[in-house]
């Protein structure tokens, strides 16, 4: 805490920056960028040889005129880029933080927050740097963090710190904490950290746990103090950042590559020229020294043929055109601008444009071939909607009309009016209205459906004022379910470790919680067994529907056919699904089970298997009261979209902090994965050979299938030389899960190859529980290995190096974060903008900029083997034939300059007025006027247009008629189309066929259950009185629990990263 | 749309609905069916024939004669003399004598032309000063260095006009004779100016101003060219308008002929007088030519050219044939379309998916 004792090593600042340059590094450090490309430095030293008279045969300007447009253009462009940089460093920088010096609490700015402060944080705010958790206002030290930035997860995460520290709550106590941190250095694991504190001679061993990470935002804590530990650009954010790299597209490689070969092409022609030169002085020119006698210098044919090798070099120089350069970049600019003019990527809610924040990559747009999505935020929404249910086989939900046709959900459907509930959430929306008349009724299952969603789950409620609750859930899933039956009457209003109280239809309802029967991913259920006002002991089950019909009462047999046949049109919708079910207890049966619980509560050995089974004994015989639908509300269009991007061969991967069930869910909702592929194949291996293992397996069922299905016996040697042409011919659909820890090793040297193998076979590739470095692993290995053009689309912090390394990177604008809008090259609102992005605009762009660059070759080209071929005329002395000067500024100005405007500028330039201004264009002084007025000339341009138009329009025709492409034939259909009257369009609705899945299962840790029985995480004020010094005893020892647990799962990231290192 | 709403309402960042900004330009990108293309291929061969048989029609109706006098006749004698740079003070003259067989109709054009001049060289062109010959007085007397080595002479006198350029200028003259049946010699009035562009003559060479002296005394402390025998402000005796920098004679040969073969005009017939109104008649010509301008030490030639002129210029056969070689091309080209389109594409079936 000593700062003065701190600052004796040189840690970090806090200060970040992501800027280049400053106003004085500027310019030499962006010329000097700027001099590395090729071209400009060519053009530097063309420029050099123009001011030697006796080379010279252009005037020095033709050369600097270009040259400084780029750098101005270039220079002008970096300078933007950099200045919105420094402001958001700025804006970063100064945010405000708490700072405990010399006793008390002061304000700082961001970016004098040094390591070894201690700092307090308040709710909602965002964390400033790498802290380690000294004590929180919640009780034992815990603290409530979302981390969206930091992965895209926006469910809570619980942080706590040591014990030790947990109880310095007030300055005071603070100021005299002198522990000393020993801890790993900067690295860019987010969920990894080692370190011990010394403290008061004792040692602490400190992990993930106790950490918040900057980027992270503190919730449900008010306040927390913490020490810095990594500050700045050692934070594992800032680590977590790869390095900007200077995209370039396959263009611009093109592009080099052809001015290489036509600058080795100038050589020739300057060589062939200067031989040419030296055998004419020798031949003819020696002879007519009498009229021009040689210079002084010029000793000899051989020395005037070197001199012309360098004159030619400048006079040929236009073929290797520097004008290519700006007139390209112009090209991009315009491009540019008409992304962000189009309306159709303009998003009205948000009042977001689409923006192209690089100019450069326009074109490559149109050849990508690989898109890697983020999922949260940028396919979704993020929002969970309670969206239908099926209650005691009655589906609600749907709206009819008075036709009994089912309606088509917009915008401006009437919902459901929910004012009789005072303490309904306004955002809530419900469009049928005969749910809010069933619910009306007393007693009926409905009423049981909805109570049973406000009973069992894990939410916390918080309610700031009078009817204004806000519930803080583990998973959005249980959110929107609670949300739901709190606008439908049952209000869950608060909770104590020992009861609930709802609200149910206006009166209040205090049900005594008995026990929580948590979630996990192997039961797929959660219960609740709680006793009702009126004494009934009940439990309450919502879980996956497979597992739940498995324990079903064989009374509700019936009703299960009916729910099951509505979960399969809803899973059909793209929803998730869960089924609910109750079962009374009687009191006698309740207590022998509450002993055996209890029992094997206190067991050491398996209490975790024989909790399970415990479990399991009491979910049987349940009564099904029906099951609910959640939405994970898709962004607008995304099925469509990807459907589209499907067509065209654009392969979609998704990768995604989230959990594997949550990824396969939002891929069978999206589209991405169906029910009606082959295969899905799962690879989730721990270990480096179960992962090889479930590769080869996967990749083999693929081959063998085709292979049986195709020709037959191909060696097993074979298998690798044939995959491009297998690649080709399957027919059938496979779809790839994985997740991070298998990804971890998958994405090692010897296995890349397989699973890269494996991937390209697979129609839809999703990987989940990726860190943001695996992300951009992923697009790397693609990048390096497939030779295609990638690109990377997300919205938050965690896709940032993703965004980076991709060849383009996308960000989608308009939500909270802007780390990955200022990261990527392309932002818009909306996913579905993509589709235009890509095939409309990286279309025509990559159209126009091909008919340019051809266009613009063969007009240098033109125009300077004309002098190659004049040289043979005018004894290779580097005479010019025509006006260089008035080329170069149309050239400049007038990329699209047809002849006309060439003249017409000749004409205007060169009038008489014009000759003092520029008097070294005065050579050519009336020439266009005298030449224009000459009718042969026209007579010749008219010649020589038709005799270069007809080939080309032969070939066109030729091709048309006899090979037209889809897009002729399109448009031969349209034009016929048009003497027709418009037919009726024939809209096909998508429709999917998918398999159900369980909401449950997703986003949900278990631990939660336990967390709430134990009141461990309830405020003070909202323990009852009952609360006693035995039961914080019993639930530390829960405390220990759920960090074990925790470790567990933390354990398996630290092997893969110990592989990392490996590598 | 997004002109007339108020720019600072909820969708103030809402791109233009303009044509150009949402790229809906209006564009023609013409569908070529064999409908629309085979016509258009028979009507271009149809008008470059129409045009290259008028074209041919024209050029056979101008008339051309070209004598190349280097050592024709006794112009021999003066070839030789010509030979020794030493005599480049003798006067020479020689006569040429030629007989038109074909009344040549209308304006007469008489050229001169050399063979195998390279004005066209980069030196030789810069070799000059635009500033001088546009009259500046600083200049007249400072030329730049581009002229060298003709800038001064060996005594630190400017030279006026400097360069190579004017310093090779063509100096032979030429007087045309027409002998008529009876034996009476009337000698063909040419006109020697108005053969410049406007632009040149009037904008880009003028007499530096003379503030009431002569243009001789202009000219003091300057001396011609090297190798000219008159200076500068007598270039033509009989006309004192046509003298100094605007003697069309020198504008002529300063506009660089960007070929090795070139000619230039020498001078228009004068149709005022009544034995020339319609131009030459047929019958025996002379042309006495003062013969100082040596082309043996660069193996050239020199002649001169009378010719009339069409509306597209002089004789010259490559448009009309090009025309016509184009016009035959098109119509092969047609041709091969149509037989590809009738057994190939006709009933459109590549169309159809």
């Amino acid at each position: 805490n000593a700062r003065e004792y701190n600052e004796k090593f040189s840690y970090a600042n806090n200060h970040i920056k992501t800027s280049k340059y400053n106003v004085f590094t500027f310019l030499p450090i962006n010329l000097f960028e700027q001099f590395q490309r090729v071209a400009n430095a060519y053009f530097v030293v063309l420029l050099i040889l123009q001011l030697i008279p006796e080379v010279s045969s252009l005037s020095w300007f033709t050369t600097i005129v270009p040259l400084v447009l780029v750098l101005v253009i270039t220079a002008v462009k970096d300078a933007t880029d950099d200045y919105f940089r420094h402001k958001s460093d700025r804006q970063v920088n100064n945010r405000q933080s708490q700072v405990l010096i010399r006793g008390s609490l002061q304000k700082e700015k961001w970016m004098n927050v040094r390591v070894g402060d201690i700092i307090k944080l308040e709710n909602n705010q965002f964390v400033a740097a790498d802290i380690l958790l000294l004590c929180s206002s919640e009780p034992y030290g815990l603290c409530y963090i979302e981390t969206a930035e930091l992965d895209g997860e926006t469910n809570l995460k619980v942080r706590q710190a040591l014990s030790v520290t947990s109880d310095l709550g007030d300055v005071s106590k603070l100021m005299d904490f002198d522990g000393e941190v020993i801890c790993e250095p900067p690295n860019n694991k987010l969920d990894k950290f080692t370190g011990t504190l010394h403290w008061r001679d004792n040692k602490y061993s400190l992990d993930n746990e106790k950490m918040l990470l900057r980027g992270c935002v503190l919730r449900n804590t008010e306040w927390c103090f913490g020490m810095v530990i990594f500050a700045g650009l050692q934070t594992k954010l800032m680590q977590n950042c790869g390095r900007t790299k200077f995209k370039r597209t396959s263009i611009d490689k093109l592009m080099n590559t052809l001015v290489l070969w036509i600058f080795a092409f100038l050589i020739c022609m300057g060589v062939i020229l200067a031989i040419g030169n030296t055998i004419w002085e020798t031949c003819v020119g020696r002879k007519f020294e009498l009229f021009l006698p040689w210079d002084k210098f010029q000793s000899s044919a051989v020395f005037s043929g070197f001199l012309t090798f360098w004159s030619y070099i400048i006079i040929l120089n236009t073929v290797v055109p520097i004008s290519l350069y700006v007139s390209v970049e112009v090209l991009r600019l315009g491009h540019s601008f008409f992304i962000n003019w189009d309306q159709k990527m303009y998003h009205n809610a948000s009042d977001t444009p689409a923006e192209a924040r690089t100019t450069t990559l326009n074109e490559e747009l149109g050849q990508v071939e690989f898109i890697f999505s983020d999922k949260t935020g940028t396919l979704t929404q993020n929002i969970m909607v309670f969206s239908k249910c099926s209650i005691n086989g009655q589906t609600y939900g749907d709206v009819y009309d008075e036709f009994n046709q089912k309606v088509e959900i917009t915008e401006k459907t009437a919902c459901v009016d929910f004012s009789f509930n005072p303490l309904c959430d306004k955002a809530f929306k419900f469009y049928d209205c005969s749910l809010v008349e069933a619910v009306k009724q007393q007693g009926s299952a409905v009423q049981d459906f909805f109570r049973l969603l406000a009973l069992c789950h894990t939410v916390m409620p918080e309610e700031k004022s009078e009817g204004n609750l806000v519930y803080q859930a583990q998973s959005p899933d249980e959110g929107a379910l609670v949300t739901a039956a709190r606008n439908f009457g049952f209000i869950f209003r608060a909770r104590t470790p020992e009861t609930i109280t709802l609200c149910e239809m206006g009166r209040a309802a205090t049900y005594e919680l008995l026990a929580i029967l948590d979630f996990n991913n192997v039961r797929k259920r959660m219960s609740v067994i709680v006793r009702n006002p009126q004494g009934q002991i009940k439990l309450y089950c919502k879980g996956a529907d497979t597992i739940i019909f498995d324990r079903l009462d064989p009374s509700s047999e019936d009703l299960m056919y009916a729910t099951s046949e509505h979960l399969s049109e809803f899973a059909g919708e793209g929803l998730r699904t869960l089924a609910l079910a109750y079962k009374d207890l009687s009191e006698e049966y309740y207590q022998v089970w509450q002993k055996k619980l209890h029992y094997v509560s206190t067991v050491i050995e398996n209490r975790e298997e024989q909790l399970a089974a415990l479990y399991e004994e009491v979910e049987q015989g349940m009564k099904l009261l029906g099951a609910t639908a959640i939405e994970d509300k898709l962004q607008e269009g995304v099925p469509d979209t990807i459907a589209c991007l499907n067509l065209a061969d654009i392969k979609i991967w998704v990768l995604t902090g989230d959990k594997l069930e949550t990824a396969m869910s939002i891929g069978y909702s999206c589209n991405m994965l169906r029910d009606d592929m082959n295969e899905v194949f799962v690879i989730s291996g721990l270990t480096q050979l179960e992962v090889q293992q479930q590769l080869r397996n996967a990749k083999e069922n693929i081959l063998g299938l085709s292979r049986v299905s195709s020709t037959g016996d191909v060696e097993k040697d074979d298998m690798f030389a044939e995959d491009s042409v297998f690649e080709e011919t399957i027919i059938s659909e496979y779809a790839l899960v994985i997740s991070g820890h298998s990804l971890a090793h998958a994405l090692e040297p010897q296995l890349e190859h397989t699973l890269l193998d494996l991937a390209c076979l697979c129609k839809t590739v999703i990987c989940c529980r990726v860190t943001p470095m695996q992300k951009a692993q992923v697009v790397e290995l693609v990048r390096r290995h497939k030779m295609a053009v990638t690109l990377a689309v997300g919205d938050g912090a965690n896709d940032v190096s993703m965004i980076k390394t991709a060849h383009i990177g996308v960000g989608i604008s308009g939500q909270e974060g802007m780390q990955a809008v200022l990261a990527s090259d392309y932002s818009f609102a909306q996913f579905r903008y993509l589709q235009r992005l890509l095939l409309v605009h990286g279309r025509w762009s990559y159209f126009r900029m091909c008919n340019f660059l051809a266009y613009f070759f063969y007009k240098n080209f033109a125009f300077t083997l004309v002098h190659f071929w004049y040289g043979f005329f005018c004894g290779f002395s580097a005479q010019i034939g025509l006006d260089t000067h008035y080329w170069t500024a149309v050239n400049h100005l007038f990329m699209w300059g047809s002849l006309i405007v060439y003249f017409a500028i000749l004409f205007a330039m060169q009038s008489d007025g014009l000759f003092g201004i520029f008097p070294s264009n005065f050579p050519f002084i009336g020439t266009a006027r005298n030449c224009l007025s000459e009718k042969s000339v026209w007579l010749v341009i008219l010649l020589t247009t038709v005799v270069c138009i007809l080939p080309g329009l032969v070939l066109s025709f030729l091709r048309v008629d006899l090979f037209p492409t889809l897009t002729d034939k399109v448009r031969h259909l349209q034009q016929s189309r048009k003497k027709q009257r418009p037919q009726e369009q024939n809209l096909r609705r998508v429709r999917r066929t998918s398999s159900r899945r369980s909401a449950y299962a997703f986003s949900h840790q278990q631990g939660y259950g336990e967390l709430i029985t134990s009141g461990k995480n309830m405020r003070v004020s909202t323990l009852s009185s009952t609360h006693s010094l035995e039961r914080i005893a019993q639930s530390s020892s829960w405390i220990e629990n759920i960090l074990k647990r925790k470790n567990e799962v933390s354990a398996e990231p630290a092997e893969s990263h110990k592989a990392d290192r490996l590598k | 749309m997004g002109k007339t709403k108020d720019k600072s309402g909820p969708l103030a960042r809402r791109p233009d609905n303009s044509a150009f900004k949402q790229q809906r330009l209006p564009a023609w990108s013409p569908m070529l069916t064999a409908n629309t293309v085979l016509p258009f291929f028979y009507l271009l061969a149809v008008v470059c024939m129409l045009l290259g048989v008028w074209l041919l029609l024209l050029v056979q109706s101008t008339q051309e004669i070209k004598l190349d006098y280097t050592d024709l006749g006794n112009c021999n004698e003066c070839f030789d003399l010509r030979r020794n740079v030493s005599n480049a003070a003798q006067a020479c003259s020689c006569r040429v004598e030629f007989s038109i067989d074909k009344s040549l109709k209308g304006d007469v054009f008489f050229y001169y032309g050399l063979k195998n001049f390279h004005q066209n060289l980069r030196r030789y062109m810069d070799s000059r000063d635009d500033g001088q010959t546009l009259g500046r007085i600083k200049i007249l007397k400072n030329p730049s260095t581009y002229c060298a080595p003709f800038d001064k002479d060996k005594y630190g006198v400017p030279i006026a006009p400097c360069g190579a350029v004017a310093n090779s200028m063509f100096n032979d003259s030429f007087s045309l004779t027409y002998h008529l049946s009876s034996g009476r010699s009337v000698p063909v009035p040419l006109l020697r100016t108005g053969l410049t562009w406007y632009t040149d003559k009037n904008v880009k060479f003028r007499n530096p101003r003379t503030d009431n002296l002569t243009l001789a005394e202009v000219f003091e402390g300057t001396r011609p060219p090297l190798y000219w025998q008159t200076p500068v402000y007598s270039l033509d005796p009989r006309d004192p308008n046509n003298n100094g920098f605007i003697n069309e004679d020198l504008i002529v040969w300063m506009r660089e002929a960007a070929f090795p073969n070139f000619k230039k005009l020498y001078g228009i017939l004068n149709r005022a007088d009544p034995n020339f109104e319609k131009g030459l008649p047929k019958g025996n010509y002379s042309i006495d030519i003062s013969y100082n301008f040596p082309v043996q030490h660069f193996q050239g030639r020199k002649g001169v050219v009378l010719t009339t002129l069409t509306w597209f210029g002089g004789q010259n056969h490559f448009l009309p044939i090009a025309y016509l070689v184009t016009s035959s091309l098109i119509l092969l080209a047609a041709v091969v379309l149509t037989v590809a389109w009738w057994k190939f594409g006709k009933d459109g079936k590549n169309m159809k998916e």
